[in-house]
């Protein structure tokens, strides 16, 4: 991320950011900002508000109070205008299985409203290298290939602010090193502003500039990574995920 | 291609008509039952008749209008619930809801299937028809639009209500999804009059769109001319029915952001 990004309006700016599910408070008041071109890892153990919070920002879920605010937009009152500049991709959805890659890449082109959409669809397949996938079904690719057209799917649009959610998960060590590194390209070639979700350690470390770690709803620390390993003495991000993971209630950050 | 028109919406009937046309199951399965329940109700009419002796021609064209416009409801409910199932069942659905489609662009896309489904099959049907019964369904000359139309009406109404009822409870509600047309039809007055009805259901009948499109067509076979009224009436129905599912679609989307029942129903 430049400096000079940080000086720039965040993308996203999240206060006070309220979810109760009946009696279950599931996120308990979170505020951060996303700056451009950031990356931002939201951690935390199963639980800890993290898919929730997601949902929030694709307006996916109601918040029960706070505010949302991307590109200077209310989530709330502009979704459909902040849903064209930005785009998504989960471990936890597929495109159709019975479709051929380049017919999936055609269908979301012309949802997200994107002009020439052929043009688009094949300069995206080889900025991915997924051409040779075109006419494949989806449903018959491998891990790897399938994360390849999901990213190739979520940078359709050039999105200005992308949300991955555990986009490694399930995938060999050498597959998982590809599309890291193939997330990381891209975001450094489009300036794209990330939050990236992972329950791997060493991704976060690798492709976050910045991380937040949520418990049991709350938000305990955000900082680089290596404050975050310095604040808990610990080596590694991996024994900050266990602490935290087994130390009960920590007391949370005061918002910033 | 440059740019089109409603490209939300043409995204949306885009990725149906991809897989209809690549898969000959898929396409094979839309014409089968509908053939099968004319073929079969057909069949077993002219046998009856024929059996009784009496005059076999009205009963059959009664039954075979019956078949023929019931395919028209079901196909046009069916192209907008199991296009949104198609979705859950592929994991794709939270893919479109983070899209920047608004939802009625996804249901004007579901809607445009349903009548696609219908455009395909009806002319399929209607053919047989008249091959194997001499049954034409063109001697309905203009009113057959007015039938078609308020049918399709219907069909879409029930189709949201179905899609309704998923988003709230899930996959379990899968089942009632598809059984939804065939929960109404006994009370539609398809294949009798309502008449035939006892008294205690007749008013239920009679708040249904299509109930009056098929007492309509039974006018129109006999030659009375009152089935202009019947349609009016129909069309009024429909108009109240949309705007009941659009309510309740929309409640029900409130709901399932506020509870997270999306993301519940998208990743099952």
């Amino acid at each position: 991320m430049r400096v000079s990004a940080l000086m720039l309006p965040p993308v996203l700016t999240v206060r006070d950011l309220v979810k109760d599910f009946g009696s279950f408070r599931a996120v308990d008041g979170i505020s951060f900002d996303l700056a451009r071109g950031e990356v931002l890892g939201l951690l935390g153990p199963n639980g800890a508000g993290k898919t929730t919070v997601m949902n929030m920002l694709l307006g996916l879920v109601s918040p029960s109070s706070g505010s949302i605010r991307i590109f200077d937009k209310s989530l709330e009152k502009s979704r459909i205008a902040i849903l064209r500049r930005m785009n998504f991709s989960s471990a936890y959805t597929s495109l159709p299985g019975n479709l051929l890659v380049r017919q999936n890449l055609m269908v979301f082109a012309l949802m997200y409203g994107l002009s020439d959409c052929r043009r688009r669809v094949r300069e995206t397949m080889e900025r991915f290298g997924v051409t040779e996938l075109a006419e494949r079904t989806t449903g018959q690719l491998s891990a790897g290939e399938s994360t390849r057209v999901n990213l190739c799917k979520a940078f359709l649009n050039d999105p200005e602010l992308l949300l991955l959610d555990e986009p490694t998960a399930s995938l060999d060590p050498d597959v998982v090193d590809k599309v890291r590194n193939l997330i990381r390209e891209t975001q450094r070639e489009s300036g794209t502003s990330i939050i990236y979700t992972s329950h791997n350690m060493q991704d976060i470390e690798l492709v976050c500039d910045r991380v937040i770690f949520l418990h049991r709803g709350r938000l305990i620390r955000m900082g680089t990574p290596r404050e975050i390993k310095e604040s808990f003495d610990s080596a590694t991000l991996e024994d900050v995920f266990i602490q935290i993971a087994r130390s009960g209630d920590l007391k949370a950050e005061d918002g910033q | 291609m440059k740019s089109v028109p409603f490209p939300a919406i043409a995204g949306v009937v885009l990725r149906y008509l991809y897989l209809y046309t690549r898969n000959g199951l898929r396409a094979f399965e839309l014409f089968f039952w509908p053939l099968n329940s004319l073929l079969v109700w057909g069949f077993l009419t002219r046998y009856l008749s024929e059996g009784g002796g009496g005059n076999a021609s009205m009963p059959v064209t009664f039954l075979l209008g019956g078949v023929l416009l019931w395919d028209v409801q079901f196909r046009a409910a069916q192209g907008v619930s199991v296009s949104f199932l198609e979705d859950v069942w592929t994991r794709n659905l939270l893919n479109v809801f983070v899209a920047p489609v608004r939802t009625w662009e996804v249901v004007a896309g579901f809607c445009a299937v349903g009548l696609l489904r219908v455009l395909v099959t009806v002319p399929v049907l209607s053919l047989v028809a008249y091959l194997a019964f001499r049954f034409n369904i063109l001697d309905f000359n203009l009113w057959l639009i007015a039938f078609y139309g308020n049918l399709l009406l219907f069909g879409w109404a029930m189709g949201m209500l179905a899609n309704a009822m998923v988003m709230r409870w899930g996959q379990a509600a899968e089942g009632l999804s598809w059984a939804l047309p065939f929960l109404i039809q006994p009370f539609t007055a398809v294949y009798y009059t309502v008449e035939t009805l006892p008294p205690l259901l007749r008013p239920v009948s009679l708040a249904l769109p299509s109930t009056h499109v098929f007492e309509a067509m039974r006018f129109a076979l006999a030659g009375d001319t009152r089935l202009g009224q019947g349609l009016g009436v129909a069309f009024l129905l429909n108009l109240i029915w949309l705007g009941l599912a659009g309510f309740t679609m929309d409640r029900v989307l409130r709901i399932a952001r506020e509870k997270g029942l999306l993301t519940k129903v998208a990743t099952q």
